[in-house]
């Protein structure tokens, strides 16, 4: 494999002032979305408007990361040289119970769609990966 | 007031497509726009719109110093991707039919073998993709391959679609290939080898993805009074719309994550076009992958969601099908260059130029573009 650089860092990108809340949050192991505080509506990912009541004012709320993986794929090719010593890796997108979506990495047997699952940050070097699991609950 | 045959293509042109070309994106954009000018029998400096196609390549202001146009009456950008260049013939349409200008160059030009960034990288520069680039691409999920494997994998777990199926658009678009001599991929391929291609992000196979190429193309999109005397038949633009998905940044948070734009778009350009879809000969449906083909054929009303499958199996996407589909090999097998040669192949067709690919007969198509996370449009064009 000619991508294959270990040395290289995965990419990503600083936050924004929208979605800084949500990064200082992973690091601290917790998955927060948004929720306007004006009607109620959830939302993710992180938006300026409530697309239901237009309103700015917002508070973050921590997300279970219990949910039901939608759809699924596996990486079988790198496209940044950061991933290519992890090929194959699978990648889950996931219906928080929520009601909105996340999508991670998943540890675990061929995933299912329906499948029940449960999230987790982990905090590396160079990035912090939302990990789904396979969850009997 | 209706768009519906207010403008007509006059002029089409394209370079050599191929990989490792030594020209510029710029250079490329402006060899194919000076072929489309003298296909439409006109002299540069007579182009008073121009709609540039994507972020690598000239600006309005470069054809007017270029071309000695004294007067541009009209320009305008369409961030859309793939969707562009389609989105582009109904901004033309209504500049046209409004009266701002007379004749618009719609101009493409990529040298994606001198970029320094392939599709992975080359999306994250790009406005749009700002949740992708944030959000999934520090995960792994970096280009359309991967973003777009989960739509296609619910489309197969939902409705039964299966890999033959994905394999039926890649072999029609290869045989029409064949077929040209302008074509990338020069050896036929079999569902088999289809099936045998190495997995990319999976269910897509890398014969389920279309290629990265060098070129440029170009039209010229004309109000029907000033063409009249042109070179070539009148091609009319019968019906055109856009439209955009739900969530268009991230597919991930789409509610629906197998609908998209051409969706909503595609019963407006029928009703303009005052057709139906049984009444199309021949389609150039883009095909960034071969899934696209099957659900923007469902999203137009050939078949109803979740048949497209069925719909293309057994060669019907062939010449000589139901629906002879990318009769220039698309971006699948004859060049990625965002789908402006589709609308040149669909401009051939309905000139009756379409070669040893000639759908005979054919009086009305249709061209799509598929941008982005799902922005879509369609135009349905007819012979004069």
């Amino acid at each position: 494999m000619d991508q294959t650089d270990q040395t290289i860092a995965r990419p990503v990108p600083p936050p924004s002032a929208l979605s800084k809340p949500y990064w200082e949050g992973a690091a601290a192991g917790r998955l927060l979305i948004q929720r306007c505080t004006n009607c109620g509506k959830l939302r993710h990912y992180p938006r300026l408007l409530c697309d239901s009541c237009h309103s700015t004012a917002v508070a973050w709320i921590q997300a279970s990361g219990r949910g039901a993986i939608h759809s699924w794929t596996v990486a079988h090719h790198a496209y940044h040289p950061s991933f290519a010593s992890e090929l194959p890796y699978t990648l889950v997108t996931v219906d928080l119970e929520e009601g909105v979506r996340a999508l991670g990495r998943w540890r675990g047997e061929t995933p299912a769609i329906g499948q029940k699952v449960a999230g987790r940050f982990e905090v590396r070097a160079d990035s912090i990966d939302l990990v789904f699991t396979p969850c009997s609950a | 007031m209706s768009l519906r045959d207010r403008s007509c293509i006059s002029g089409i042109g394209e370079t050599v497509y191929a990989r490792g070309l030594t020209s510029s994106a710029f250079e490329l954009q402006i060899e194919a726009s000076l072929k489309a000018v003298a296909d439409a029998g006109l002299k540069p400096s007579q182009i008073d719109g121009v709609i540039p196609i994507g972020i690598v390549s000239g600006t309005a202001d470069d054809f007017i110093d270029n071309f000695g146009i004294t007067d541009l009456r009209f320009s305008a950008l369409v961030p859309h991707g793939g969707a562009s260049p389609v989105m582009a013939l109904q901004a033309a349409a209504a500049a046209i039919a409004g009266g701002v200008c007379r004749h618009v160059l719609i101009a493409f030009g990529r040298n994606v073998t001198a970029s320094t960034s392939k599709a992975g990288a080359r999306i994250h520069n790009m406005p749009q993709f700002h949740y992708v680039t944030e959000f999934e691409h520090p995960l792994g999920s970096s280009a359309p391959a991967q973003i777009y494997a989960p739509m296609a994998r619910r489309h197969m777990e939902l409705y039964g679609t299966k890999v033959e199926h994905f394999g039926e658009v890649a072999v029609a678009c290869r045989a029409h290939a064949m077929l040209n001599g302008n074509a990338i991929m020069k050896k036929p391929i079999t569902l088999e080898d289809h099936r045998n291609s190495r997995m990319i992000a999976d269910p897509f196979r890398l014969l389920d993805c279309s290629l990265e190429s060098d070129g440029g193309a170009a039209v010229i999109v004309s109000a029907p009074e000033c063409a009249a005397d042109a070179p070539h038949r009148r091609v009319f633009i019968a019906g055109v719309a856009a439209g955009h998905p739900d969530s268009p940044g991230a597919i991930t948070q789409r509610a629906d994550m197998t609908s998209l734009g051409i969706g909503k778009a595609a019963p407006r350009a029928f009703a303009m076009a005052g057709v139906t879809p049984a009444d199309i000969d021949v389609a150039e449906i883009y095909d960034c992958f071969t899934y696209a083909v099957i659900r923007q054929i469902e999203d137009m009303g050939f078949c109803k969601k979740g048949e497209g499958g069925p719909f293309v199996a057994g060669g019907r996407l062939k010449l000589g099908g139901a629906l002879p589909t990318n009769t220039h090999g698309g971006l699948l097998s004859q060049a990625h260059v965002w789908g402006l040669n589709h609308i040149v192949e669909l401009t051939r067709q309905l000139r009756g130029d379409g070669g040893a690919a000639q759908v005979a007969g054919a009086e009305l198509g249709v061209v799509t573009g598929y941008g982005d996370l799902g922005d879509g449009a369609l135009a349905i064009m007819r012979k004069e």
